[in-house]
């Protein structure tokens, strides 16, 4: 009707989808997909994709995390270094005091959360941009984990933690081994629950709103301090499970494993369609995004080109869909008013 | 009518704000679904009240009846379960999120852990919209709702949360007659529910045409209550302000001066189009239309802050090509925006700097530095020519009220002795008293030889300065005026239309 156009509901909702980052992102999945499987023979190969699957589900999950905390409307640098700290510290507890599973994992999940809430602390009552505070928590919990323990990794985690914990396998008919682990499942419990909670829940919607339009929220009665404290405890616990996911494929625990990890994170987020400004984005967004990361790196190693190309195209990509997005929109503005005009003139 | 329980009753309430009255003694009644209007100038104290009643303020003393029990003390979350809404002018909705949760966003403020029944709200939102007779797509995101079906759907909030007294500030600022209309219809559906609605507005002819009672504050007291039937506009106009206000025409015939800005065609697609018009030296020409009808847009156009599509332009007879606003102010076009915090001045910066800013090139020594002695002259000189009260021109703009810190913006570009002036509402949020000031500073610039273009959406402020008036909508000039050839009441009939 705005549009001046009488249009059938399936028009629409092909207008509906084509206006979807999810729908330009998967186009451009394919595209790549094609190139690489192209070019490069082994990357559609079954073993290859299950790999992938494994080697990102560290990055997709604190990307989970992170998404969450972008449709609050705020934004976290500090995660890759609260899940370092979270796995160190419960790696310490494993090895040195042989507490068992439970207690450890449940005290690096603490930890996590509290380095969160923390940011969620400074944010709301101390009123400091998420955007400083953050940078300023990753600066200080890095560099304590690096004061306190010298740089040195810890080797000699128990067999619980590092024991690969395989949910089904098989064999291919060229003889690999092709196995779900325990990485993987972590990865699909926790997308499953974030885009339930997010879509489904109240303190989902919440969220949704607040990103939206904090200050209605505000009035409306939605506890502002409390979502807070929910977006960013969640990027913690979530850091906190990736970290001790990370240590578990390595097998040991090394300080500054993760670190710089919250770039690429950040940008598949972006890619899939997270506003930075808050409240817009989904789920599957975010993990088409960190799909087409891992395509292009791995696409791209397969090929043998060097790993600071994949920087470069990293940086590209973010550059290209954000400036794609403005311009959309921009568009969409400026032909509103001559559509509305009177047909005489 | 005296044995009908109002629905709220204030006795005597005081709202004093660190060292200022905001209210003082107000007693006020709103009765069941009753259309009352509230009105008043800038800081009168009507958002004061507005805010006390809904609970986001406490007042100082009185007491504040619902439905006859005492409610004192009041919290937002209590005054909305006593059926208290309040629809603010940018309406608080969620841009991102669909109209049906938007209507329904109370059934998400449950417990956090509950999951959000997705095929209740779309219920409660059907029924609200049914009882409004309003068809809207329940799965549409609001950004792509226009203003006015933004309204309903703040509205249509409102009463699902079962609200028993709506307040609406500013309901019609931007709303074509069309939709006004049809919002007249929907606030009518409410009365006949028993809803209260109070408009909070400054338009006063809207006041005259749908209220059944008029309270008038003035400078945190209440004026009085009238039945709308014993008060005209005019009497309105002057219990809001206190003064008598002249609303004399001033405009001159012109057409002989010699041609300042010519323009001729001028498109930028998507925003306005075959734009035509002359402005001549010392004429004030005025440009109004609702706003989205393309008047802000154009007037970024001439001060090249965006660039046209096609059409020329001509300063005194000179081919214009406009590449940025840095070639506009070379070329002598200045330009006020509508948004003056937030493009025209820089806050926390002295009046003296702000007014130097346009200028700084032609003030600098042989050093490339700026004296302070030309610095101080430049700045008194402005201060006194536009009367501007101020202790000294080293305070900060923010200090200022907001009469005072337009008169800055216009300093600082009556500096560059512009050969145009482009004022886009120069009065928006300024007060009676100072709009004269604002209007006397216009007409007196005209005078010494500024063609000056004036963008605004209330007709009262073009028939008080302009010479001309061109009229716009959707992207394009409906036709030319002469103020006092047509009166102020036909002029917005046509734009309201």
């Amino acid at each position: 009707m705005r549009d001046g156009v009488p249009s059938t509901s399936a028009q629409s909702a092909l207008r509906r989808l084509r206006r979807r980052p999810e729908a330009w992102l998967l186009a451009v999945i394919l595209i790549v997909g094609t190139i690489f499987s192209l070019t490069a023979r082994d990357f559609l190969s079954l073993p290859n994709i299950i790999d992938l699957l494994e080697t990102y589900s560290v990055q997709a999950i604190m990307a989970m995390g992170l998404f969450v905390v972008l449709v609050s409307g705020g934004i976290d640098i500090s995660f890759a270094a609260t899940a370092s700290v979270a796995q160190y510290c419960a790696a310490l507890l494993a090895s040195q005091l042989g507490l068992p599973a439970p207690l450890v994992i449940l005290a690096g999940l603490a930890v996590g959360g509290i380095l969160g809430c923390l940011n969620a602390l400074l944010i709301h009552y101390v009123r400091i941009t998420s955007i400083i505070a953050t940078i300023a928590m990753m600066s200080v919990s890095f560099s304590l984990l690096m004061y306190f323990s010298g740089g040195k990794s810890i080797y000699t985690l128990p067999d619980w933690w590092t024991d690969r914990i395989v949910f089904w396998q098989t064999e291919t008919e060229s003889g690999d081994l092709v196995r779900i682990t325990l990485p993987i499942v972590a990865m699909v419990v926790v997308t499953l629950f974030t885009w339930a909670w997010m879509t489904r829940s109240s303190a989902g919607r919440q969220l949704y709103a607040m990103g939206g339009n904090a200050e209605a929220a505000r009035r409306i009665g939605i506890n502002i301090g409390r979502l807070q404290f929910v977006a960013y405890g969640y990027l913690g616990l979530m850091a906190a499970i990736a970290g001790m996911l990370q240590a578990h494929r390595v097998g040991e625990s090394v300080p500054n494993a993760m670190y710089n990890t919250e770039l690429a994170v950040l940008s598949a987020a972006v890619l899939g369609g997270a506003s930075l400004t808050g409240g817009i984005g989904t789920v599957p967004g975010v993990l088409l995004g960190i799909v087409l990361l891992a395509i292009l790196q791995n696409g791209l190693n397969l090929l043998g080109v060097s790993s600071y190309f994949f920087q470069i195209v990293i940086g590209i990509t973010i550059l290209a869909s954000t400036s794609l997005t403005v311009i959309s929109s921009r568009r969409g503005r400026r032909h509103r008013i001559l559509a509305e005009a009177p047909a005489n003139g | 009518m005296t044995d009908i329980v109002p629905f709220l009753r204030l006795s005597n309430v005081s709202k004093n704000f660190v060292g200022v009255r905001a209210l003082q003694d107000i007693d006020w009644e709103v009765r069941p679904g009753e259309i009352h209007c509230l009105v008043g100038e800038n800081g009168c104290g009507k958002s004061t009240l507005i805010k006390i009643v809904a609970g986001v303020h406490a007042p100082t003393s009185g007491t504040i009846e619902i439905g006859g029990q005492e409610v004192l003390p009041l919290d937002p979350a209590k005054a909305k379960a006593l059926g208290i809404q309040v629809i603010f002018q940018d309406l608080s909705l969620f841009p991102n999120l669909s109209v049906a949760e938007n209507i329904a966003i109370d059934d998400t403020l449950q417990n956090m852990l509950m999951p959000v029944n997705k095929a209740a709200m779309r219920k409660t939102t059907r029924a609200v919209l049914e009882r409004l007779a309003f068809d809207l797509d329940l799965d549409a995101a609001v950004s792509d709702l226009s203003v006015a079906e933004r309204q309903i759907v703040a509205i249509a909030r409102g009463l699902a949360a079962e609200a028993r007294l709506i307040f609406m500030d500013e309901p019609t600022a931007s709303l074509t007659r069309a939709e006004v209309d049809r919002l007249l219809a929907i606030v009518s559906r409410l009365k006949a529910d028993g809803i209260a609605v109070v408009f909070v507005s400054h338009r006063l002819d809207e006041v005259v045409e749908i209220a059944e009672r008029v309270t008038v504050m003035r400078d945190g007291r209440k004026v009085g209550t009238w039945p709308v039937g014993e008060v005209d506009q005019k009497k309105i106009a002057n219990l809001m302000t206190g003064l008598h206000i002249d609303n004399s025409i001033v405009a001159r015939d012109m057409s002989s001066a010699e041609p300042v800005l010519e323009v001729k065609n001028l498109t930028r697609h998507g925003e306005f189009a075959d734009i035509d018009f002359t402005l001549r030296r010392g004429e004030v020409l005025g440009i109004v239309g609702l706003l989205g009808s393309g008047r802000t847009e154009l007037a970024l156009a001439l001060f090249g802050m965006h660039r046209v599509d096609s059409g020329t332009m001509a300063l005194e007879g000179q081919p214009l090509t406009l590449r940025s606003n840095r070639d506009a102010v070379r070329a002598g076009i200045a330009y006020v925006s509508e948004d003056r915090l937030g493009l025209g001045v820089i806050l926390p910066q002295s009046i003296g700097d702000n007014i130097m800013l346009a200028v700084m090139k032609s003030m600098t020594n042989g050093l490339g530095l700026i004296p302070d002695k030309s610095r101080k002259k430049l700045a008194g000189d402005w201060v006194q020519r536009l009367a501007i009260k101020v202790p000294s021109a080293d305070r900060a703009v923010q200090t200022l009220s907001g009469g005072n810190q337009q008169r800055v913006v216009l300093a600082k570009w009556l500096a560059t002795k512009p050969k145009v002036l482009i004022l886009d509402s120069p009065t928006v949020g300024v007060d009676i008293k100072n709009k004269q000031g604002i209007y006397e500073v216009v007409t007196d610039l005209a005078r010494q030889g500024v063609g000056i273009i004036l963008i605004s959406d209330e007709v009262s402020e073009v028939f008080a300065t302009c010479d001309r008036v061109l009229h716009m909508r959707g992207g394009r000039i409906l036709e030319e005026e002469v103020p006092g050839r047509v009166s102020e009441h036909e002029m917005e009939e046509r734009i309201y239309a």
